[in-house]
């Protein structure tokens, strides 16, 4: 291949770190950046994928093997792209790289997790008393602590630095910026979970048994990893019943009016994880139209066969507390049997759908704020970023995406 | 090629507490006692700059050629010891040793040991490798089917600079998309039909000098391997192609209407999503029009999938009818209505106009009824049972991929492309959907998995992509996923060889051909060096230069076996190198404790664990042998396709070695874990150890 400069991939979730291995193994140089601590974005902090109900882990494993290996790919995290300037073959790019705490002559040895005293602030996605530096867990890409700077005192402690014997705590680091020559750039940038604070009417922000459908997966996961069982958030306890509200902010006019196409597939997934798991919890899943497509049909059939989950057409027109029983009380519309009924529920699960997640720097966007498949000549959009879709979706279209770069400056 | 005498070395580091859990001089120097001529180092944290530099000047100093690192995972700070020319190994005494036994035992020390014998002894035994590159090297990339995915596909390559050559078997290029009237709107600012673009498409690729386009033609025989595959063109178009890799987009086929008779296939007014497409074109629109939905679809009589085109295809049609007769009215009868993303947009418009008439639904029976039909439908939204008359009713019949046969690969598996369930050659894993069991040949589009128009264009790019790779990696002789960039093939003797077809069987990439024989004719470029063929050979002919029936061998031999008389028990544990190792070394990172009487050899796939191993722990006196690996069944998790469950059928001949032996089944035992299960793997080593405590010592340990 001829020299030039790598190929930026922006997001170092799966599709980003997919597009960036598909390059890097054809024989071009990739540089992937991820603004967090880690690799894996936000499937790895997932339980399971739908519909085989396999670790996600699994797969990222495999990948993070490929990138260790492979020497076309660098990385960098805790990195942001904050210019673009150039054009197509040679883009400027300037990086902001965030204080590297504890940097990488880190061992993983766990000194500093020992003596540290501060805990991270409790939240789905972060293990329980989890310390303020901090791995997590076994299978994290690259493998060393990080510091959740949000909580630590630094220097007013110290406690961290003096015990590390590899030099590789420095409390007073600073960030620092990098520029780098890019021929062009793939934006997998990713997605977040819509604000179910906004749903007014299901009292997500006052009720803590009303969690996320990204919620619930964390609370699964917590549970898979470290076996204990299952409970809702309030009071610890094992709940009886729990409802599943599809298009919780999707297909809906106030909300998001697209349909974030891997709701329902997540939601039949975190019901039959539950009956596989804890059979005695009873799930009622209320939805306008369950869809699945293609193979994703069997997760329906195994729902219907299953007899600990009930699927009801009908939308949920409110959640309120019930002071009586300590639950919640659901106002259901029963579309095929024609009824409204008030209903008790121990926990719910809003499946709110995904927003585009994008970066600082202002690129052509749809009208819902997806990026547009090229928002400029060199610049390439993939997957969640550009449109709602699942994982095996997401992995194609960033495997797609590698090639559309080889195109932009006729390679080989 | 000359090959440089072997010198060994082997660096142990004391950091991260295994200096204060193990003693790294006696580890030393029971390391130099049994190796020959070995240069050893020790550091108090290697993967320092001042470790590195003394590692790399030992190396260079001593000309090391073969260097054991007994250290942290090689999970972590691979990157690190890679030193030119330098074969490495590492050695984990970190997370599956001194995190997880007792400090300052014994029994630490003697695993920790153990482990650096295996390793010295593994390097002792390795060959020299020359990764295997075909002699005749080629770029083109065929492109099987002349659709939408196809000519995608077609683009996407040339224009990244490969050489593309277009077979389809019909007079022109298109595919189904010919047949379309408008496209359902893929642009967001207007949700309004468009009229159908492919004719751009066609005309791009035929005026694009990289691709060449071959009609009317069917293939007569694809023989060879990634890099190397011939080509013969039937179909009067007698000529020859050389390839590198191919990309199958032979598209899809409506379901058997034959099958659809219950809703009135054969009257003249019940028509397909197909045949109503034509019907637009060519004829007057009716007054009345119902559409069908999932008509054969979601069903366990007829497809059990949902075939994802449908919905948007129906919700097009009714527009079709709306804008070509306005006083028409139009009913969709469906079970959900499935236009996930943007698609939405498109749905809310159909749902706008009055005259569309939308119902949740089974329809129940469809009959001529005087000049018209009569549609009945129960379980719908509005009532539970109503009738309709109706002019016309469209079927939305669901999609049927059509066979990979038509590829005639000159396989020893078979001509066409492995499916899985429904028929389509898929993947069966999320996370890697071009994960080919023929490596070198991507299914793209509807062949692969039902889809619409745009995500068969973004498969297209993706399979196209892949093939790309699968020459470039062929180029520099590197393995293509998961073992991505391993140059190691495997090597056969063939003067051993019995002709007993068992690697032809097994492998799951169908790397080897057959002679009449019965003989394996290795195609090298096509393996993906997972090591069930090594494992499968009965003569032990197969083998890997850095992993071999040898080095193997001489891993379980290296290890010091206690008599019976001193308490402790030895159990070998194979681990497979893709989901049970990094279980364990998660296990060490949270410090999970479990027993030191194991000895840990890890393994591409359990599928390539040879039964010669086997009987080679039990006669040096190990008392257990315990196979961890990947989940098989319907959700397999083995990487290698049937791997864990080869080891699964293989256990069972393992029963009458056992037997024969004189020794109890539970001796061997094989467990399935997935990555996440760090605690089961603790309590599967530590339950396994305990259950053979109570067996008692291997009677072959004293002899």
């Amino acid at each position: 291949m001829s020299k030039r400069n790598p190929i930026l991939v922006i997001g170092g979730g799966i599709s980003g770190i997919t597009s960036a291995l598909e390059l890097a193994e054809t024989g071009l140089e990739v540089v992937l950046i991820e603004k967090e601590p880690y690799l894996g974005g936000n499937v790895s902090r997932f339980n399971n994928y739908f519909p085989k109900l396999c670790p996600p882990a699994c797969g990222l494993e495999i990948n993070y093997r490929r990138i260790r290996t492979n020497p076309r790919i660098s990385y960098y995290t805790g990195a942001e792209v904050t210019s673009i300037s150039g054009t197509e073959g040679s883009f400027q790019v300037e990086l902001t790289v965030k204080a590297r705490l504890i940097n990488n002559h880190c061992t993983s040895c766990g000194k500093c997790a020992e003596v540290c005293p501060v805990l991270r602030s409790p939240a789905p996605g972060i293990e329980k008393e989890q310390k303020a530096a901090y791995i997590p867990g076994g299978l994290a890409f690259p493998m060393k602590y990080s510091i959740d700077e949000g909580v630590c005192e630094k220097e007013a402690c110290g406690e961290c630095e003096k015990v590390c014997e590899y030099d590789a705590i420095r409390l007073s680091a600073q960030a620092e910026s990098i520029e780098i020559q890019i021929d062009s750039i793939i934006l997998a940038t990713g997605w977040r979970p819509y604000d179910a604070s906004r749903i007014e009417n299901y009292s997500y922000s006052s009720e803590p048994d009303v969690v996320t459908n990204v919620e619930f997966e964390h609370l699964l996961a917590a549970c898979t990893k470290d076996r204990q069982q299952f409970t809702r958030p309030s009071d610890g306890k094992v709940p009886n019943r729990i409802a599943f509200i599809q298009c919780a902010g999707s297909r809906d006019l106030n909300h998001l009016s697209y349909c974030s196409a891997v709701c329902c597939a997540a939601s039949l997934k975190h019901a039959l994880t539950l009956a596989e798991s804890i059979p005695e919890i009873e799930s009622e899943l209320f939805f306008i139209d369950l869809r699945l497509s293609g193979r994703n049909e069997i997760l329906l059939r195994k729902a219907e066969a299953a007899s600990s989950i009930q699927l009801t057409k009908g939308k949920v027109g409110r959640i309120v507390h019930n002071d009586i029983e300590e639950n919640l009380i659901l106002e259901v519309e029963d579309i095929m049997a024609g009824t409204r009924r008030m209903d008790l529920f121990d926990m719910v699960v809003l499946a709110t759908g995904l927003e585009p997640e994008r970066i600082q720097i202002p690129l052509a966007v749809n009208e819902f704020g997806f990026y547009e498949a090229i928002p400029a000549p060199g610049i390439f959009s993939t997957a969640t970023c550009k449109r709602p879709m699942d994982v095996s979706s997401s992995v194609k279209d960033a495997t797609g995406a590698a090639l559309k770069t080889m195109k932009s400056n006729g390679s080989t | 090629m000359e090959v440089p005498e072997k010198q060994m070395a082997l660096a142990v580091c004391s950091g991260c507490s295994i200096g204060e859990c193990i003693d790294v001089e006696k580890l030393i120097s029971e390391a130099e006692g049994t190796t020959e001529g070995i240069t050893c180092m020790k550091h108090n944290a290697l993967c320092s700059e001042a470790g590195l530099e003394e590692l790399f000047r030992m190396s260079v100093d001593n000309k090391v050629s073969h260097l054991a690192i007994a250290a942290c995972s090689p999970r972590v700070k691979g990157d690190l010891f890679n030193l030119e020319g330098v074969y490495v190994e590492r050695i984990n005494i970190r997370e599956q040793v001194t995190w997880v036994m007792e400090a300052n035992t014994e029994d630490t020390q003697m695993c920790a040991e153990d482990q650096t014998r295996m390793v010295l002894a593994k390097l002792g035994s390795i060959g020299h490798n020359t990764p295997y590159i075909p002699e005749q090297l080629y770029s083109d990339i065929l492109v099987v089917g002349g659709g939408v995915s196809g000519l995608s596909a077609a683009m996407a390559g040339a224009d990244a600079g490969y050489r593309i050559h277009v077979v389809e078997k019909g007079k022109q290029l298109g595919g189904y998309t010919n047949r379309l009237y408008k496209l359902t709107p893929s642009i967001l600012e207007s949700c309004d039909l468009q009229g159908s673009n492919i004719q751009d498409l066609v005309l791009e690729v035929q005026n694009h000098p990289g691709i060449e386009v071959h009609l009317d033609t069917t293939l007569g025989s694809i023989s060879g391997e990634p890099g190397n595959f011939s080509v013969h063109l039937a179909n009067g178009n007698d000529r020859s192609l050389s390839v590198g890799s191919v990309v199958v987009a032979t598209g899809w086929q409506p379901y058997d209407t034959g099958r659809l008779k219950h809703l009135g296939y054969g009257l003249s007014k019940v028509k397909t999503l197909e045949e109503f497409e034509e019907h637009v074109q060519e004829e007057k629109v009716p007054d009345r029009v119902l559409f069908t939905l999932c008509a054969g679809s979601r069903d366990e009589n007829h497809l059990s999938y949902c075939s994802s085109y449908c919905c948007s295809a129906a919700l097009k049609q009714a527009l079709y009818i709306r804008e070509k007769n306005p006083d028409s009215q139009v009913y969709l009868v469906y079970k959900d209505i499935r236009t996930p993303g943007f698609q939405e947009e498109f749905y809310k418009r159909v749902q706008a106009d009055d005259a569309v008439f939308l119902t949740k639904g089974t329809v129940d029976s469809i009959v001529e009824h005087g000049s018209g039909i009569r549609v009945s439908v129960k379980e719908s939204l509005l009532e539970d049972h109503f009738e309709i008359e109706t002019d016309m009713v469209v079927l939305a019949t669901g999609m049927v991929p059509n066979s990979t046969e038509d590829l005639q690969l000159q396989y020893r598996l078979g001509k066409g492309l492995p499916e899985i369930e429904y028929q389509f050659a898929d993947s069966h894993f999320i996370c890697f959907p071009y994960e080919t069991r023929r490596t070198g040949i991507y299914a793209a589009g509807t062949v692969r998995a039902p889809m619409d128009l745009e995500s068969s264009r973004e498969d297209a790019a993706g399979a196209m992509m892949k093939a790309i790779q699968s020459i470039e990696c062929v180029k520099r002789g590197e393995a293509v996923h998961p073992r991505a960039g391993d140059q190691t093939s495997p090597e056969l003797y063939m003067e051993r060889c019995t002709d007993c077809k068992r690697c032809t069987e097994e492998c799951p990439f169908g790397s080897y051909d057959e002679t009449e024989k019965g003989t394996p004719l290795p195609n090298p470029a096509r393996c993906r060096r997972c090591g069930i063929c090594l494992g499968s050979c009965p003569e032990r002919v197969i083998g890997f230069s850095d992993y071999s029936i040898n080095s193997i061998s001489a891993m379980i031999k290296s290890v010091h076996m206690p008599d019976e008389f001193e308490e402790k028990p030895r159990v070998l544990v194979f681990v497979c190198e893709n989901d049970a190792y990094p279980a364990l070394d998660a296990a060490g990172i949270e410090r999970l404790t479990y027993s030191p009487y194991v000895r840990i050899i890890p393994v591409r796939c359990l599928g390539s664990i040879n039964k010669v191993w086997i009987s080679d722990a039990l006669s040096h006196g190990y008392d257990g042998i315990l196979q961890i690996g990947c989940k098989p069944g319907d959700d397999y998790q083995c990487h290698f396709i049937h791997g864990s469950e080869l080891t699964e059928e293989r256990s069972e001949n393992l029963q009458e070695t056992l037997e024969t032996m004189m020794l109890e089944p539970e001796r061997i035992q094989t467990k399935f874990v997935e990555i996440t299960d760090h605690h089961e793997i603790q309590t599967i080593i530590n339950e396994y150890v305990d259950e053979l405590e109570m067996i008692g010592p291997n009677p072959f340990k004293s002899m």
